[in-house]
């Protein structure tokens, strides 16, 4: 890692987390009788093994220029197995919490173990840590190769990477201590907040300037996403976290919105959040691995222009499904509920020019567990997007709001959506990234595959059951028209849902700890260079100098 | 650098573009993409038309059909009272007997009952008011306070040690912690008080238990009786049956000795109406199998 930064990078690197660290201290002294204070020691010891590292590989050798007749993947390859470990640990704990709703006594009586405490750290750690550090290595990867340009300089790629993780780690360490602004998906508090700007705005900048860079005259799909993704995300992640804190020595911070307009605040971050974040990237990934792998055209270009266009409008103003038959005005339900109606033509038409791409390839679809993995993932794209078109409908969300019928729909989109792109994805890049003509074992792909479509489909036919027979069960009424039901009632009913559930999720798991060790083997085994990566490298005629300023 | 090519496959050109061995094809948007859009866009335009949509400075469009969902949910809210109207004054003049007298009636308390029960009751006395530690059974005919629906629904209303400007009250003292009692004689109580639903427990120390109920006699007997038989008129409970809502093992006398109880239970005027309370005293003293004490 160290021996690819430039002597001035290193000396950069080196600023930049001896301050961070220094910025922890302050945090742990002014905080000391606060959480603030063991978030304080958690940058402070962070940071100082970030310095350690640097000061290990400081007086390294240089690279040489021959660097820019390639690729700059390290930070890719550590993103990679940053966005595994990740998956593991994340769905470990979603399939705890699925436990635990089967089982609540399951908590040892720890406040920490407590379900509300342990919930943000599986969705943190799923969207951020998994989803997140996924996108940073891939969106790494496509930019470069899209745009046939090295990335302009070795250390803000690796400041993205590592102070994305930090981010990451802060949110996940807070939760089971009680830190939270409890906004769901936005759970971290100001100064964490503050950090994740920092480090956006680098990756905004980055991304901008190997785009600025690029030898190809045309700007691919999948950049047109990659790019509204950090846009809109950063925008979102600004608007809905604007908060005071109670005092600089406190985590603790109050929004400035309050009431109504805070939870459309919230929810317009929250939907948008989906659809940027979970959408998005994750569509940038599969317009660039599917084609690829499939080793054919997009089906059509047009198509993806009206799909690229009618998801980034329509998208913005759907947020308000959130909030149907609340204290928020109808008609804003209104608008939510019909932009989200019309948003299913785009997400259609994204998802119908994924698979037909396929068309002349589906016997690789059969024989290639990893094209499958994605081919897959479009179609419960599909699946998904209907779904929540119909769930914004408002008669309709008031059967299922409240419901597991949502979580159901969120791990549709979550599980065979965004994991199974992603799996697809890192195992195209895998091989690419490592220089090795082929994945360790393409039969522990395929047990993967039938591992994680299983998990999936348990998992959401669990819900969609639990879902309707609560959403029912909650407005049956007696003859002498009174409720027919106690809540308590719909609870025990939920068991065995749950249970099947949990199983669904564990098998899920089982298959990401498979995958992930089939990648670790696959990068233990000796390099042999596929030849069709012969052409795997920048145009450098016109590459220009290397940006002589670090990116901060 | 556009050079295109035609995809053997499809038979379409591509645009030309190629990025590190990808292309596009220059494929027309298939038309039933344009319908659908359409459609969608005609559905969007029906709600607009037709339900409160855009703003419009102070205010916003009100639609055809003049939907207001806080307007419709007291209508609804209404309609379900009016439809419940005519059971709900019938319980709420008749008294507790002639209610139980009619049966279809009853089968209405029943079954609203036991909603009522487990969204509020059933989170402390169990789902099937079974109780458990430190939370007394419902169903054993065992009743602190009383156990007829009168009772009840006083004690419902008014709550066990609760915020309620009438509540009952009662305590159990600390005799042990508070040094009313020395360890002896509590140990000596316990015993007699065991003895008092358990005859056999007596036997190997008959001494202790006669020394305990001279203990009983003179610290005891003022609340649960001098048989230990209780007293429903302070909540104290009565020792010589099997029920116990802190366990009746020598341990659990003992630290119930020791350190003394106070339960609690809330008051539910200001959180239920008379008519759902009075269900649910018909409901709580039918629990036990129906039998009043
Ligand atoms: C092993 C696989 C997984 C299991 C067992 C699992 C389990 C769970 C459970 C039990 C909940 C809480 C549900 C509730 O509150 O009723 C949950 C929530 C959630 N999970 Fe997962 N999960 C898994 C994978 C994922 C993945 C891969 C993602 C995203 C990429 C994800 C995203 C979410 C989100 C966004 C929520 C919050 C949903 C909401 O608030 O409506 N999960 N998950
Ligand atoms: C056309 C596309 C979509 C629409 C119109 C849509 C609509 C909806 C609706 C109506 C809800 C339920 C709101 C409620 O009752 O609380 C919902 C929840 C959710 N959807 Fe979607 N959805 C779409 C696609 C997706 C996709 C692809 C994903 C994931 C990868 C996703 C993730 C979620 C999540 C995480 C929630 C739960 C939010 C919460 O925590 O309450 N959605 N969506």
């Amino acid at each position: 890692m160290v021996s690819t930064l430039t002597k001035n990078e290193r000396h950069f690197a080196f600023i930049i987390s001896v301050s961070v660290a220094m910025c922890g201290l302050v945090m742990a002294a002014a905080g000391r009788n606060d959480l603030l204070g063991t978030h304080g020691f958690i940058v402070f010891f962070f940071a100082l093994g970030v310095t350690f590292i640097l000061a290990r590989g400081y007086y390294d050798p240089e690279p040489g220029d021959e660097r820019f007749s390639a690729y700059y993947d390290e930070p890719i390859k550590a993103g990679i197995i940053l966005a595994m470990s990740w998956a593991v640990f994340a769905m470990f704990v979603g399939d705890w919490v699925a436990w635990l709703l089967a089982y609540p006594e399951l908590t040892f009586d720890e406040p920490w173990a407590s379900f509300g405490r342990l919930r943000p750290v599986h969705t943190t750690g799923i969207i951020f840590g998994f989803g997140g550090n996924a996108l940073i290595a891939t969106l790494f990867h496509v930019m470069q190769r899209t745009a046939r340009a090295r990335m302009p300089d070795q250390l803000s790629p690796w400041f993205v990477l590592i102070g994305y993780n930090l981010f990451c780690v802060l949110a996940v360490t807070g939760y089971p201590l009680g830190i939270t602004q409890s906004k769901e998906y936005a759970e971290p508090e100001w100064y964490a907040d503050i950090w994740l700007v920092i480090v956006w705005v680098t990756y905004l900048a980055l991304y901008l300037r190997t785009l600025a860079r690029r030898q190809e005259p045309h700007i691919y799909v999948a950049n047109w996403y990659f790019l509204a993704f950090i846009l809109v995300v950063a925008v979102l992640h600004i608007v809905n976290n604007l908060a005071l804190p109670i005092s600089l020595s406190s985590a603790k911070s109050f929004p400035i919105f309050s009431g109504v307009q805070d939870a459309m605040t919230q929810w317009w971050y929250g939907h948008n959040a989906v659809a940027f974040f979970l959408t998005a990237g994750f569509l940038g990934m599969m317009y660039y691995y599917l084609p690829t792998r499939a080793k054919r055209p997009i089906f059509s270009y047009r198509l993806s222009i009206i799909s690229f266009w009618g998801i980034t409008f329509l998208y913005m103003w759907a947020g308000s499904h959130h909030l149907h038959y609340t204290a928020l005005p109808q008609w804003v339900q209104t608008l939510g509920m019909s932009f989200s109606l019309m948003l299913l033509v785009p997400s259609w038409a994204s998802a119908g020019n994924a698979l037909l791409t396929l068309n002349g390839a589906w016997h690789r679809v059969r024989d290639d567990a990893t094209l499958r993995f994605m081919m897959v993932a479009a179609v419960f794209y599909g699946v998904s997007t209907f779904e929540g078109s119909f769930l914004a409908i408002r008669p309709v969300n008031s059967l299922s709001h409240y419901t597991d019928w949502t979580i159901g729909h969120v791990h549709a989109g979550a599980l065979g959506w965004v994991a199974l792109i992603t799996f697809g994805a890192i195992y195209s890049l895998v091989p690419i990234l490592w220089k090795r003509d082929r994945i360790y074992s393409p039969a522990l792909v395929e047990v993967h595959f039938w591992l994680a479509l299983a998990g999936t489909l348990i998992y959401v036919f669990a819900m969609w059951n639990s879902g309707i027979v609560q959403g029912l069960m909650w407005r049956t009424y007696t003859a002498s028209g009174t409720l027919a039901y106690s809540f308590m009632d719909s609870v025990v009913a939920m068991h065995p849902y749950y249970i099947a559930r949990a199983i669904g999720g564990l098998l899920f798991l089982v298959g990401t700890v498979i995958g992930f060790y089939n990648i670790w083997m696959t990068i233990r085994t000796p390099i042999n260079i596929p030849r069709d990566l012969a052409s795997d490298h920048p145009v450098t005629e016109h590459a220009g100098a290397p940006a002589a300023e670090p990116a901060e | 650098m556009a050079v295109e090519e035609r995809d053997e496959h499809t038979g379409y050109l591509t645009t030309g573009h190629e990025w590190n061995g990808i292309k596009e094809l220059n494929r027309p948007v298939p038309t039933v993409i344009w319908l659908f859009l359409t459609t969608a866009f005609l559905a969007a335009l029906a709600c607009w038309i037709l339900l409160p949509a855009w703003p419009l400075g102070n205010t916003y469009t009100r639609g055809l059909l003049k939907a207001d969902q806080r307007q419709r949910v007291t209508e609804e809210i209404a309609e379900a009272a009016s439809k419940r109207s005519a059971s709900v004054a019938r319980i709420e003049s008749m008294p507790f007997d002639e209610i139980r007298s009619d049966p279809d009636l009853m089968r209405n308390v029943i079954e609203t009952g036991r909603t009522l029960f487990g969204d509020n009751c059933a989170a402390c006395h169990g789902k099937t008011g079974h109780g458990g530690p430190g939370f007394p059974s419902l169903a054993d005919n065992a009743w602190l306070w009383g156990g007829d629906a009168d009772a009840v629904a006083e004690t419902i209303r008014i709550g066990i040690n609760s915020d309620h400007p009438e509540t009952r009250t009662s305590q159990m003292l600390a005799f042990g912690h508070d040094g009313l009692l020395d360890r002896e004689s509590i140990l000596n109580v316990v015993a007699y008080v065991r003895s008092l639903s358990d005859p056999a427990s007596a036997q190997g120390h008959p001494e202790a238990v006669s020394a305990g109920e001279k203990v009983f006699a003179s610290s005891c007997a003022a609340c649960h009786g001098k048989d230990g038989g209780g007293n429903t008129a302070m909540g104290a409970p009565n020792l010589t049956d099997q029920f116990w809502i802190y366990g009746g093992d020598e341990e659990s006398i003992f630290s119930t000795l020791t350190y003394g109880r106070k339960g609690h239970m809330p008051q539910w005027e200001s959180r239920l109406t008379p008519v759902q309370r009075k269900i649910l005293a018909l409901y709580v003293a039918g629990l036990g199998n129906g039998k009043e004490k």
